[in-house]
């Protein structure tokens, strides 16, 4: 606020500065809540883990769930598909980073670390193409994989980019097996 | 608004501006260098406050937009999901619902301050006019507000409000269908009255901007109501007054927190909490406390368009008040009588609000018709027959002189309280 | 000082355009006693074994009528709640059951609730629960807090805004359920209602006394009568409106703080920069 041209700050000065420093402070406090009003909320939150009973699912097939408002793919691979996927060596992948959200972030992308520890048949991912957010088509692709019909990228049987403009694998999300038949995710 | 300020831009870059779009002077002319009367007293921050809470109900309003339904399933749990889920969503509630509140008790203070002090009368009558048509705009945007949370009083009220229109003769019953956008108040009538209580208060802005930039042609009004004659009588809006306004406005948030934040349901009425049900009406249906006064009139009077033509009139008469004051002063500082009779006219509309939450019957209702009579007497006989029956005080030369002498631009209750100490 | 004056003046204006502020909801002659609660005044806080008493009372007594279908089992967790751990609310959820679906086969089915779900009500619209009730409508408890009132008349409604007297729901709620009484002589009470002096649209209420003493456990030492269910039944009602209360004061009163404080600061620098002006 005002300021005279004294060099050394007087007793008015300090009263102009605390009201402004007073009024920066408010306002401050002030715009939290508009801008937290934003952020998910209570019911939202609530929501982030939902538990997926796989039973049904047989070797080959594969299921949608909705979680958080993304689609999630589980598939229950063939041992064929398993094998494609391990024998590809890291070198040949764009994204040599497990993008698993149950390891290290700086995993490498190996099929161990893409599967399900202990239960390598299984492949959970969000079912979200990590170029600009499409739903990639399942069996599809250059790669045995899913393929993202907006952009053309090709995913492989372990849900790793291997051509195309998609720059990271398909993410898989927190999860553990809670019995041999159900999945929790997130 | 501008040509108060002899700024001449200094940078290149203020220079490139200023030649382009002259804002930094219109800026600095309306709110920075623009001479203020010097003694203008607290109740001229009203002005000020009122700023303040339009933009407060914007942005509220706004971010409550942002999590709120309106469609009759899901609007009365769309407000609760706000209540209970959305991150500080009780807050932005509350300060809104609240907010409506204060703001007419900010616009209460502000009217009758300008009837204290004549700020109708010439040169200032279209900056008056303005403020009645903003006044209109913000009852229909608080009315239509009230209706969104579709509780019980909602419904209702819209139901009562609407059929008003009703009473307009040949044509009444199609204009409240087309209101309606239906048979009885229902989800296009929600809609629409979303779709336009989020558009008024834009409206309200626009014309706040016409009601600032006329009295800034006229220059403000003071509690002497003498014009300012030379630069002694005035001073730069800023720092002054901004400082002094935002002073008034911090108080009255003091307010506003009160009861935002302590008693958040006072002001509203708990029939509210219960969803609409067009098959059940409320015992008591009362409208929010600031129509009041204006429901007390329109059941004062025992004939359904009589009643809704005086309770229009009630407020369209102050259009036309700049014409009906006859008298030549124009602060009532220097009028004894008339100064007697406002005190008067404050009381009935105050026992008037009173009476608008009492059930229409006696012996409430011939008070409110007594006080009915009164208040259009009131602009229609006392204030024209004022200017000639009354002997005005010597008015001072200048706004100097009044100030010099002390208190006289004040009410006359505070002169004699600041004489007293 | 004149500055004081004015401001005290403008208040002064203030409370008196408060006087046109309606009283609250209308009824009869009903007098309605005003009650301690933990949660009322600027520092009002919930009393969380009260809240937790009154959920019990309500699991008990109360939900087979009366639905909290805006309450979800994770604010039973909550702060500023009951504040159950997280696997008791769990628990809590797990014993009620809730529709979902479309399964695969597009059948709707049942499960057991989780923390994100809200609490089933018990009819699954008016119409089914007048039917069970012999035409009369028991109402959701979710709002019913703050949606029942005890009226201020004149001129207590105006000192209510500076005593933050706000609490008349749950007085109210608490008096209807101690306000069972013997049909009093002279007045014939129509069948299948009950006479009750608290009720404030019109005496006789289609609910029968709910409460009887000993009829919920408590486990804490707490006195287990109606009176007592009652209150903590009203509380927990209370909280049920108004989750936020507690974090509503609290966030109210910093406001408070700043405000006065900032004021001050405000009313120091309008004054020196004014001290040269004659006004």
């Amino acid at each position: 606020m005002a300021h005279t041209d004294q060099a050394e700050p007087t007793r008015r000065d300090f009263l102009y500065i605390a009201t402004g420093a007073a009024g920066v402070v408010g306002a401050g406090a002030l715009a939290w809540p508009f801008i937290d009003q934003m952020n998910p909320d209570a019911s939202a939150l609530a929501l982030a883990s939902i538990e997926v009973d796989v039973s049904a699912v047989e070797e080959g097939q594969s299921i949608t769930v909705k979680w958080r408002g993304k689609p999630v793919f589980i598939r229950n691979r063939t041992e064929t598909e398993v094998e494609e996927a391990k024998v590809v060596p890291i070198a040949d992948l764009p994204d040599k980073l497990a993008r698993n959200a149950n390891l290290p972030t700086d995993a490498e992308a190996t099929d161990p670390n893409r599967g399900v520890e202990g239960k390598e048949n299984w492949l959970v991912q969000v079912g979200i193409c990590t170029h600009l957010g499409c739903v990639p088509l399942g069996d599809a692709g250059d790669f045995g994989g899913w393929f993202c019909p907006c952009h053309g990228s090709h995913y492989d049987t372990a849900g790793r980019i291997r051509k195309g403009p998609a720059p990271e694998n398909l993410l898989i999300p927190p999860l553990e097996f809670v019995s041999d038949s159900t999945i929790k995710i997130g | 608004m501008a040509g108060h300020s002899n700024y001449v831009p200094q940078s290149a870059g203020a220079k490139w501006l200023e030649s382009r779009l002259p804002v930094i002077s219109l800026v600095r002319g309306s709110f920075v260098d623009f001479p203020t009367p010097k003694n203008l007293n607290y109740w001229w921050t009203f002005g000020g406050i009122l700023f303040f809470v339009l933009i407060a109900q914007l942005i509220t309003g706004i971010v409550l937009a942002m999590h709120y339904t309106p469609n009759t399933g899901l609007a009365f749990d769309s407000v609760e999901h706000i209540m209970r889920d959305v991150n500080f969503g009780w807050m932005l509630r509350y300060l809104h619902a609240n907010g409506a509140s204060m703001f007419f008790i900010a616009v209460y203070i502000h009217i009758f301050r300008g009837l204290y002090y004549g700020s109708y009368k010439a040169p200032r009558e279209i900056s008056w006019i303005l403020g009645v048509i903003i006044f209109l705009i913000m009852m229909g945007t608080a009315f239509m507000g009230y209706v969104l949370p579709w509780g019980q009083m909602s419904f209702w009220g819209a139901t009562v409000i609407t059929n008003l229109f009703s009473a307009i003769p040949l044509v009444g019953e199609e204009i409240r269908t087309w209101l309606w956008g239906g048979f009885a108040v229902d989800n296009p009538t929600l809609n629409r009255f979303f779709s336009l209580h989020y558009l008024l208060p834009f409206m309200i802005f626009g014309v706040v901007i016409l009601h600032v930039w006329a009295f800034h042609t006229t220059g403000n009004n003071n509690p002497s109501g003498v014009q300012p004659k030379t630069k002694q009588d005035t001073i730069p809006f800023h720092p002054y007054y901004t400082v002094k306004d935002l002073f008034a406005i911090i108080v009255f948030m003091i307010l506003f927190a009160w009861f935002a934040f302590y008693l958040p349901n006072y002001m509203g009425h708990p029939d509210n909490y219960i969803e609409a049900n067009p098959l059940v009406t409320p015992a008591h249906i009362v409208p929010e406390w600031y129509f009041l006064p204006f429901y007390a009139i329109l059941r004062a009077v025992p004939d359904k368009l009589g009643g809704v033509v005086a309770m229009f009139g009630a407020i369209a008469i102050l259009f036309v008040l700049p014409w009906l004051d006859t008298s030549k002063v124009r602060s009532g500082a220097y009028r004894p009588l008339f100064k007697q009779f406002f005190w008067i006219f404050v009381l009935d509309c105050i026992i008037l609000g009173y009476l608008g939450a009492k059930p229409a019957e006696p012996p409430y209702v011939l008070i409110a018709q007594i006080c009915t009579v009164y208040y259009f007497a009131h602009f229609l006989v006392i204030l024209p027959l004022l200017g000639f029956l009354e002997k005005p005080r010597p008015l001072p030369a200048s706004i100097s002189e009044a100030v010099l002498k002390g208190g006289s631009g004040k009410p006359a209750a505070a002169v004699a309280a600041s004489e007293t100490n | 000082m004149s500055t004081m004056i004015k401001m005290v003046r403008s208040f002064a204006a203030v409370a008196a355009i408060a006087i046109a502020t309606p009283a609250l909801s209308a009824g009869g002659e009903v007098h309605i006693d005003r009650q301690q609660w933990s949660f009322a005044g600027p520092f009002g806080v919930f009393d969380r074994a009260q809240l937790q008493r009154g959920f019990k009372v309500y699991q008990e007594v109360c939900q087979a009528c009366h639905g909290l279908r805006q309450v979800a089992f994770r604010n039973l967790a909550d702060n500023g709640g009951p504040s159950f751990s997280e696997d008791a609310a769990k628990q809590i959820a797990s014993d009620y059951t809730v529709v979902d679906g479309p399964n695969d086969d597009g059948e709707m089915y049942d499960r057991p609730a989780i923390l994100a779900d809200r609490f089933p009500s018990p009819f699954p619209n008016e119409q089914a629960a007048r039917a069970a009730n012999g035409g009369a409508y028991p109402p959701d408890f979710s709002l019913l807090a703050k949606a029942r009132a005890a009226e201020r008349g004149f001129p207590w409604f105006v000192f209510d805004i500076f005593t933050q007297y706000q609490e008349t729901g749950p007085d109210y709620i608490y008096s209807l359920l101690t306000g069972y009484e013997e049909d009093p002589e002279g007045i014939e009470v129509p069948a299948g209602q009950y006479y009750n002096h608290s009720f404030l649209a019109g005496k006789f209420i289609s609910m029968a006394p709910p409460l009887y003493d000993d009829a919920v456990e408590y486990t804490d030492g707490t006195l287990m009568t109606v009176d007592q269910y009652a209150k903590d039944v009203s509380a927990f009602m209370m909280w049920a409106a108004e989750p936020h209360l507690e974090e509503r004061k609290k966030i109210g009163f910093r406001v408070m703080v700043f405000l006065i404080f900032f004021a001050a600061l405000l009313y120091f620098t309008k004054k020196k920069l004014w001290r040269n002006v004659e006004h």
